[in-house]
């Protein structure tokens, strides 16, 4: 038995088939014993602290902290017997063929010849291309026995090669805390070059050739900064007289800046795809003359019960979403698939720019609230975002949003909806600009709205009464109070 | 409130502590060892009912040594779940007093109807350890016998065992075997969560119309995954009872030696042909829910600090040491048995054999059908075609 035994990160959580690795609390040399926390690994669900399965010795971490990695992937390696002498380092017979364990279980149509039997990608009778994702505790390559009397082998249009299914993110440095498994110059010579497809397809767009290449990747394994960095060469060579200077010439790596997905830009981005790509977006915009509404806010400030309240142009747009709602409830509802839910109440939800990125908390049921206590609300909601501490309750239940992009002095945009709900409010910055008023051009303060909303609830007539109402309100605050009212 | 009974030293026991400790700002709670490892004599409950244990100093060690057990053997299972040896685990950390006070209190002719969180209770019962394991790992669907150690099978659908104890007592009674000594008593564990269920309030019903002899035993470990004890309700559990029309008592359930007395006394009652009863086993459950919750997100570090200092095993130890019914020797050497049969544990679930395809259809009928044959031979051969088949 192999004294090297590497740990793939389990399913910590019924299904889940990824976890961060939050922090090691061991390091490569360190003695642990059976059950001692070696990792703490966030999921979806939790996270939590994992015990060592073996006691020994830490012989090689292979990602580091803030690396999301996929469920059957080992993350360490433990020496189990230490006192036994130093591994040896030139030869992985020790190593528990940590290339099978950590490239998943994928099986593929044979290249002939291309890879020795038993390995990935090696030939199979049958011809079968299973694709088996390793799950759990499996450490081992799911292969399925062939079926007795098949049929040989046919010759695939093309060579597969074998995909490796690594979850970190390639772009993720190599941690050689410690030394990798060596595939790389044992097995390789003429095996398959180790690549994942996004690297393959950047090497045919920049005609590099991979066998030419040294991976320095998890297990020699070639990675887009190596294409990149083969490319540059490539066509810095006959540039004799390319510009000096480390970036000039360089369209590589090396001018590029990696950011992990996760986190609030890994759910923004979901959700924005989501929305964008289930919801057909309509957008409609309006532009209006909101002078009188800056004068009513002023009016509002001067108001001693007033005195210590925040009051924006945000606070009266709200208000003019919330009257409109009352006027048009369809707007405020959801799309469920067999049926639309009409809410009674409107969670109002306001994107707010935060360091952590995009959020929309909302106000619950705005709709009940005075003027004066919408304002109250919406300071604390843009208090509690700008200090981080928005909690999932706040964000949650939102049933019609209000974006502010004016305050990046913007006019307008289409924005997208948040997931489930039906409408979304652009406002834009409020400027002074020609106007024709009373039959004269005058210098007005004028804004544009954009609304996008769900065509499969709305229709443009209902869109179009709703958008006319929000700028009616803010064209004439006090008339169509009293209209309305 | 309590009853203290300074004079009680007989047949060589221990003398039992002469201070008299008064339950102090939780009357309606039956105490018999307090989170320092006091002992107090007896209590009586809110009923009336006096409330005493009288147990040897081999009886109290053993108390412990199951305590001690029990929460060792449990978080092995944890770990090995960590380690993806299992697939989920749900953890009793905490609730060890409740269900060995509860498991011990029980008598052999006694039947227990589970969650899937009673391994305490299991262990009371005789049952191998890994038993659960094999289930949580997905190779078997729990193995024991419930006929033969009195001990149901592990119920994930919650509240639904409630239900199945209900009727199952209303069977006894139809037996005739209650009324006597020798009578047989039912127990049906749930928790808070499980009290909201419509399943535990019909057995509520059922149970008290048919006067069955049944105890509820809810392990009150304040939270339902996440949510907490002021969200399942507005009164203290154990007084739902009263509107079904049996009695209920509250119980601290990190107290064994109490829980022990509540239990034994409502597990007689009910075997006398006394009808149903409620105990709230006020508890704590000190680690997640199973391992896929984090418990972080929803309760605060003080809370469980607070609950920290109530730790059933560490009064009983006090408790020990104190009267010096234990010396460190002993403790030791239940430390050292319980990492043994913790390893014990884990060789044996990493050696866990997977099952064999076919042996899908093995346990779908008692005596097969011939749809199920047909279906098994066709799925024999299936398996036969692949190279190498030892089918």
């Amino acid at each position: 038995m192999s004294r090297i035994k590497e740990f793939n990160l389990p399913d910590l959580g019924e299904g889940l088939t990824e976890g961060e690795i939050l922090a090691w609390l061991v390091k490569v040399g360190d003695t642990i014993e059976l059950n001692q926390p070696i990792v703490e690994v966030e999921t979806a669900k939790a996270a939590v602290e994992i015990p060592a399965k073996w006691a020994g010795q830490v012989q090689a971490i292979y990602h580091p902290e803030g690396t999301t990695v996929a469920v059957g992937t080992p993350i360490i390696a433990i020496d189990t017997d230490p006192g036994a002498g130093p591994v040896e380092s030139s030869s992985t017979a020790d190593l528990p063929t940590p290339s099978a364990a950590s490239l998943a279980a994928v099986e593929v149509a044979p290249a002939e010849g291309a890879v020795e039997p038993g390995m990935i990608g090696g030939p199979a009778p049958g011809g079968r291309t299973a694709v088996l994702v390793g799950y759990g505790p499996r450490t081992t390559t799911a292969k399925r026995r062939p079926r007795k009397g098949a049929a040989p082998a046919q010759a695939t249009s093309a060579p597969l090669v074998p995909v490796p299914v690594q979850a970190a993110p390639a772009t993720v440095p190599t941690v050689a805390v410690s030394p990798a498994p060596a595939v790389n110059g044992t097995s390789r010579g003429g095996g398959p070059v180790l690549a994942k497809p996004p690297v393959r397809k950047l090497a045919k767009d920049l005609g590099v050739d991979l066998r030419t290449l040294t991976g320095s990747g998890p297990l020699g394994s070639i990675t887009r900064e190596d294409v990149q960095r083969a490319a540059a060469t490539a066509t810095a060579e006959p540039l004799a007289v390319a510009p000096p200077g480390p970036s000039a010439a360089s369209f590589g790596a090396d001018r590029e800046q990696r950011i992990p997905v996760k986190g609030v830009r890994k759910l923004t981005a979901e959700n924005m795809s989501r929305s964008a790509f289930t919801a057909p977006h309509v957008t409609e915009f309006l532009t209006v003359d909101v002078t009188r509404a800056m004068k009513a806010l002023d009016r509002l400030r001067g108001r001693r019960e007033w005195r210590d309240v925040r009051v924006s142009p945000l606070l009266l747009v709200a208000k003019a979403v919330l009257l409109a709602v009352k006027r048009h409830p369809m707007v405020n509802s959801t799309w469920a698939g067999d049926e639309i839910v009409v809410k009674e109440y409107v969670n109002l939800g306001i994107a707010a720019a935060t360091e952590r990125g995009l959020i929309v908390p909302n106000i619950k049921d705005a709709g009940r609230l005075t003027l004066r206590e919408l304002a109250d609300a919406l300071t604390d909601l843009v208090q509690t975002a700008k200090a981080g501490k928005t909690s999932p309750a706040d964000m949650s239940g939102g049933t019609l949003t209000i974006t502010n992009v004016g305050v990046f002095g913007v006019d307008t945009g289409t924005p997208i909806l948040p997931p489930g709900e039906s409408a979304i409010l652009a406002f834009g910055a409020v400027r002074e600009q020609p106007w024709v008023h009373k039959g004269k051009v005058k210098p007005r303060l004028v804004t544009t709205l954009g609304l996008s909303f769900d065509h499969r609830i709305i229709d443009g007539e209902l869109g179009s009464k709703f958008l006319r109402d929000v700028g009616d309100f803010l064209t004439d605050p006090e008339a169509a109070l009293l209209a309305w009212t | 409130m309590a009853k203290g009974d300074p004079g009680a030293s007989t047949r060589g026991r221990r003398a039992a502590p002469r201070s008299r400790k008064a339950v102090t700002g939780d009357p309606e709670l039956v105490q018999l060892l307090t989170p320092a490892g006091e002992r107090i004599d007896s209590v009586t409950g809110p009923d009336g009912t006096e409330y005493r244990v009288d147990f040897t100093d081999e009886e109290y060690r053993g108390l412990y040594r199951d305590l001690v057990l029990v929460r060792k053997l449990d978080a092995e299972a944890t770990a090995l779940q960590r380690q993806g040896e299992l697939g989920i685990w749900a953890s009793l950390l905490g609730q060890e007093a409740a269900q060995v006070g509860s498991g011990r209190a029980l008598r052999t002719q006694d039947m227990a109807f589970p969650t899937y969180r009673e391994h305490g209770v299991l262990y009371c019962r005789g049952i191998d350890p890994i038993m659960p394991l094999g289930l949580f790992r997905g190779v078997d669907q729990g193995g024991w016998d419930p006929n033969e150690f009195k001990f149901n099978m592990y119920t994930i659908v919650i509240g639904a065992q409630t239900l199945h104890a209900t009727g199952y007592a209303m069977g006894v009674t139809m037996d005739g075997r209650t009324g006597t000594d020798d009578g047989e008593a039912v127990i049906a564990y749930f928790g808070d969560g499980a009290s909201s269920q419509g399943d535990v309030n019909e057995s509520f019903v059922w149970a008290g119309v048919f006067n069955a002899p049944l105890v509820f035993f809810c392990q009150n470990n304040q939270y339902a995954i996440s949510e907490p004890l002021e969200r399942q309700t507005r009164i203290p559990l154990y007084r739902r009872a009263a509107g079904f029309g049996f009695p209920g008592t509250r119980v601290d359930g990190n107290d064994v030696l109490a829980t022990y007395a509540v239990t034994r006394h409502a597990l007689d009652n009910a075997r006398h042909g006394q009808g149903p009863s409620l105990i709230e086993a006020y508890t704590y459950r000190m680690g997640a829910h199973t391992t896929s919750d984090d418990p972080t997100r929803y309760r605060i570090a003080s809370e469980v600090e607070a609950w920290q200092a109530k730790d059933p095993i560490a009064r009983m130890k006090a408790f020990l040491e104190r009267e010096k019914i234990a010396d460190e020797g002993f403790f030791t050497d239940i430390d050292e048995q319980a990492r043994r049969e913790a390893i014990d544990l884990r060789e044996r679930v990493l050696a866990m054999p997977d099952p064999e395809p076919v042996t899908l259809f093995d346990h779908v009928y008692p005596n097969g059908s011939p749809l199920l044959d047909e279906q098994r031979a066709q799925f024999s051969r299936y398996l036969e075609s692949f190279e190498g088949s030892v089918h």
